[in-house]
């Protein structure tokens, strides 16, 4: 190890993640970024690598709608026959610089945000929101959600694109979190002022887009006036940009990555590069909408939670007051214990993101694997919650949290790698 | 029937779960329960109280294990619903601490940068490695945690003495801080006498009865049991005679001790013989004859704390402090009710009260301890019923009494028995009111035997202050209206019960003689560190036993609590990983 100790080394990777320096700079079809997406029929999913009959109901419907969006089937029996046999590629986000929310499917012509790390040079990928309701990252692949997307490949995807260049360098997201985490956001489970900054950011040249017609015009502003969780995806991508920078730094115990497939939680970890550690998710707890009961509930899914390996979501509950009812949490002393709780499994704050309902401290900054398995605290995500069925879509939101079993892996594949063991 | 509830993730400490097992074990319909952690050491536990199941394997060491003997299975409902209630209740409790709660080292120095002490209530295992870190970080330590290792104990005093910081304990069970009580202590009035103790029940005693005349204590500073022992070479003692030396608000130095080794006891005396301050020495055990210059020598702890008042007020010292009357009207005894059941909850007490009864039966005052009777002669008994022996899975007699009301129960059906003599200790950490605890037991004996004819006497005495969370003159009150005889001190009690069946104590008369020079020079000197301890209110960084944060913070120190858990929830394997990935 080229460093002098653990906590040198692990100091040098949140050195990147605060140093990080994330710009939302375009929108572009998957496909051009994401080279592997053009070698033939390829989705990229949430988590883990995963195959095809494992996945559980929302990924699979995901996929369909996925196949039906591409025109690779032009009936579900079509779509589920190819899937079946093994037609398409599955790759995971995390393998291509992308990140997905719940199935995190995407295929080569799904718009996606681009995110430059200016600090380090390097890109991250997420796919659009599409708003509440039937959606195809919940399993949904009915009519309406394929249209939307056509919509979101067509109209909204482009629009941004264009309006983003108008930009003198694109959007600084930094600053964007800043100010939106002191108006109440953790980015997980509320974006609510973030998607209003953007909004209120980039509308001035949307307008100054030229051919586009009023029509469209119209449907992109109200669709982004509309998606409260618009930004998380922003969020998403930008955290990944930052944690895939850090983990240039190759040595020390600072969690990189944290994504589930509904199967298995998987983490990587500084000195582990590429290598996941996984265990079988939990299944989140929480408030369910009406008819619905935790019964319906889907394991725990997506590439959501590397928000929370930035050091938001869950681990800045106490930024975001309005939701910690909703994710079940009692009330603000609950959010204020689970933020300091989280702190005792992370190296230190970050001051780009001072929390005023914290006294101003910074959000969480660097997980440190060594940290959760020692005091047995694991991380804790915000997240919404799928039904187990296809297609049924978001039916609550709650908590959950990361397995332990997967960060004990972590270090003690490390050990064994350092030579210690 | 044997019932097993694992309630997964759900850590209490231990002093909680024995409280919450009586509770539950109240339940109408329950035989038996035990809830413990599922540590390997507890489900051993459970095994030896005929409460072991399959499923109890499944137990974690962060689980909880709820096990129930009971003829009637609708009954777990109940006792679940009880411990919810219990857990519940405490959380509602636990809510508007003017404290931060932490669970690492890193967040309990963010939350207090100027900690000066730690103190630790860990389980016996772990409490070395948490002193350890203590020290690292430059904290004096507290042990209250018992069963460490002497070769941990002497390393960790080494490492501490090298650092000039001070480990009290390991087994540390009282101190006082600049005024502010520290596990089970009394208040205590601030003064101008400075402790230095290897005994808990004994610093009790000592400091309660300074208080109770008039005077008061700058620091009470504890050793723990075995800091006088070979190995140890009463490295905490001495540091901690050097910090009251240079301490400027003490001028008087009190050491109690437990009986220690020769070559250390004069080693120490050596020390003391070499202090500016005028100084009170008690070894429990030995009967000293006379007082040496500045060093002025008790036989018992009423006298210790006479003879450091009279020091403090400037009175001229007496040459015998035991001086009384400490006969009883009306002993009406049968033939056979020729002997002393002494029961006592605390360890030091029942040291002193064998050292009397001993001397008094003309047989010495040496202590031994077998199975916790510190004295077994002639069908007299003292029985320390808070050794290892007796708190095994149990909660210490002076915070529960169900196994002196046992013991109660037993001495009054031997025929033999003339006397029980106990002992009340008030302060915190104890129970809210052990006097209504232990009275049923108490009446049910005195009239069981008077039934057989036979009149039962009991004596206590109460160790505690006006000032204590418990009412003083309430619990000598309800003692003295159920027909018990109450004493001031356990100095009396012991000659009373004495009395009653007819012994005595003979005292000497000391006189006061010239100290022979001391053999070395000492370095009186003291770290920074020292200084600060004694020179200013403690801030504390509790590890473990949330409670001890109770007098810490009524009394001004500042705390932090650091709910302590066992490293990986005792994977020994990666803790052992943790340990290389530095």
């Amino acid at each position: 190890m080229k460093y002098n100790s653990m906590d040198e080394a692990n100091r040098a990777v949140i050195e990147k993640i605060s140093g990080s320096a994330p710009f939302l700079v375009d929108v572009v079809p998957a496909k051009d970024k994401i080279k592997e997406l053009t070698e033939g029929k390829v989705l990229l999913h949430a988590g883990p690598p995963i195959k095809w009959e494992d996945m559980t109901g929302p990924m699979q419907g995901s996929c369909i709608g996925a196949a039906l969006f591409e025109g690779w089937a032009n009936t579900e029996e079509e779509a589920k026959q190819m899937l079946e046999n093994g037609e398409v590629t599955f790759i995971p986000c995390h393998h291509v610089n992308a990140v997905g929310p719940m199935g995190g499917i995407t295929s080569a012509n799904m718009p996606v945000f681009v995110v430059e790390n200016r600090s380090e040079g390097n890109e991250a990928y997420c796919i659009m929101n599409e708003g509440i309701g039937k959606v195809l990252r919940f399993g949904a692949y009915s009519e309406e959600v394929i249209n939307r997307l056509k919509w979101q490949k067509n109209v909204l995807g482009p629009t941004l694109s264009k309006a983003l260049k108008l930009t003198d360098n694109g959007l600084n997201l930094n600053v964007m979190i800043a100010k939106a985490i002191t108006m109440g956001d953790e980015f997980h489970q509320r974006n609510i002022a973030a998607s209003l900054i953007f909004l209120k950011e980039i509308s001035p040249y949307i307008v100054q887009v030229e051919d586009i017609d009023n029509k469209d015009l119209k449907d992109v502003i109200k669709f982004l006036a509309d998606t409260d969780q618009f930004f998380l995806n922003i969020a998403m991508a930008t955290s990944k940009a930052v944690l895939d920078g850090a983990r240039k730094i190759e040595e020390g115990t600072v969690v990189t990555a944290m994504c589930r497939n509904g199967k298995d939680f998987g983490i990587r970890i500084s000195g582990m590069g590429d290598e996941w550690f996984t265990a079988p998710v939990n299944t989140p707890q929480g408030l369910f909408f009406t008819g619905y009961s935790q019964d319906d509930a889907n394991p725990d899914i997506g590439d959501s939670a590397i928000t929370e390996t930035f050091g938001v979501g869950g681990m800045a509950m106490i930024a975001a007051p309005g939701v910690t009812r909703f994710v079940g949490a009692g009330g603000f002393s609950d959010a204020l214990t689970t933020s300091n709780d989280m702190m005792e499994i992370c190296i230190d704050q970050n001051s780009n993101f001072t929390i005023p309902t914290w006294d101003f401290q910074g959000a969480c900054l660097g997980i440190d694997a060594r940290k959760v398995v020692e005091t047995g605290i694991e991380p804790v995500i915000n997240t919404g919650i799928a039904h187990k069925q296809a297609g049924v879509g978001q039916v609550g939101a709650g908590t959950v949290r990361a397995p332990k079993e997967c960060f004990e892996k972590a270090l003690e594949a490390y050990a064994v790698k350092l030579g210690l063991i | 029937m044997i019932y097993t509830i694992v309630k997964k993730n759900s850590y209490q400490d231990s002093i909680n779960l024995m409280l919450l097992t009586n509770s539950i074990s109240t339940i109408e319909g329950v035989n038996k329960a035990q809830i413990m952690m599922g540590t390997p050491a507890n489900k051993d536990i459970f095994k030896t109280a005929g409460l072991y199941s399959e499923e109890l394997e499944t137990a974690e060491s962060n689980d909880m294990a709820i096990v129930v003997d009971t003829d009637d299975e609708n009954k777990m409902s109940e006792v679940l619903e009880k411990v919810e209630q219990y857990l519940k209740d405490q959380s509602i409790s636990n809510k508007g601490n003017d404290f931060e709660t932490v669970r690492t080292w890193d967040r309990a120095k963010k939350a207090l940068p100027d900690a000066t002490l730690a103190l630790i209530s860990v389980p016996g295992q772990y409490a070395a490695e948490e002193a350890e870190k203590a020290l690292d970080l430059g904290l004096h330590t507290f042990i209250f945690s018992d069963n460490m290792p002497i070769e941990d104990e002497v390393r960790l005093k080494k490492k501490a003495h090298e650092k000039g910081l001070l480990v009290m304990g390991p087994d540390c069970g009282t101190g006082i801080l600049d005024g502010v009580p520290i596990a089970f202590a009394n208040v205590v009035k601030k003064g101008r006498i400075g402790i230095v103790g290897a005994s808990g029940t004994g610093i009790q005693e000592v400091t309660a009865i300074i208080d109770r005349l008039g005077e008061g204590v700058s620091h009470a500073i504890g050793t723990g049991g075995r800091d006088l022992k070979e190995p140890v070479g009463a490295i905490t003692m001495m540091d901690g005679i050097r910090a009251l030396e240079n301490h400027q608000q003490t001028d008087i130095i009190v050491v109690i001790s437990k009986p220690p080794a020769k070559e250390v006891r004069n080693e120490v005396v050596d020390l003391l013989h070499s202090v500016s301050k005028p100084v009170v020495t008690i070894f429990l055990g030995e009967k000293p004859t006379q007082h040496e210059g500045n060093v002025y020598q008790a036989y018992t702890l009423e006298e210790t704390a006479r003879i450091a008042v009279d020091l403090a007020k400037g009175n001229e010292i007496k040459a015998d402090y035991n001086q009384g009357n400490f006969e009883a009207a009306n002993t009406d005894l049968k033939p056979s009710q020729r002997t002393i059941k002494g029961l006592f909850s605390g360890g030091t007490l029942a040291s002193e009260a064998a050292v009397l009864i001993s001397d008094a039966l003309g047989l010495g005052s040496a202590i031994t301890n077998e199975d916790g009777y510190v004295l077994k002669k002639d069908g007299h008994i003292v029985v320390d019923l808070g050794d290892d022996k007796y708190t095994q899975g149990k909660p210490h007699p002076m915070i529960d009494p169900e196994t002196r009301a046992r013991f109660i129960d037993e001495a009054g059906a031997d025929e033999q028995t003339a006397v029980i003599l106990l002992d009340f200790v008030l302060g915190y950490g104890s129970h809210d009111d052990m006097a209504s605890a232990l009275l049923p037991s108490i009446q049910k004996a005195v009239s069981h035997a008077h039934n057989e004819g036979r009149t039962l006497h009991v004596v206590a005495s109460v160790c505690g202050t006006e000032t204590d969370p418990q009412d003083y003159q309430a619990q000598k009150k309800k003692l003295a209206e159920a027909g018990i005889i109450v004493k001031d001190s356990n100095n009396e009690a012991v000659r009373t019960a004495l009395a009653i069946v007819g012994l005595k104590v003979k005292d000497v008369q000391k006189a006061h003689v010239d100290a022979k020079a001391p053999a070395k020079a000492f370095d009186l000197t003291v770290s920074k560190e020292m200084e600060a301890l004694v020179n200013n209110k403690p801030s504390v960084i509790n590890v473990g036993l949330k409670s001890f944060t109770d007098s810490i913070t009524a009394y001004g120190g500042r705390v932090v609590q650091f709910d302590w858990r066992p490293i990986a929830g005792g994977n020994e394997k990666m803790r052992k990983i943790l340990a290389l990935l530095k």
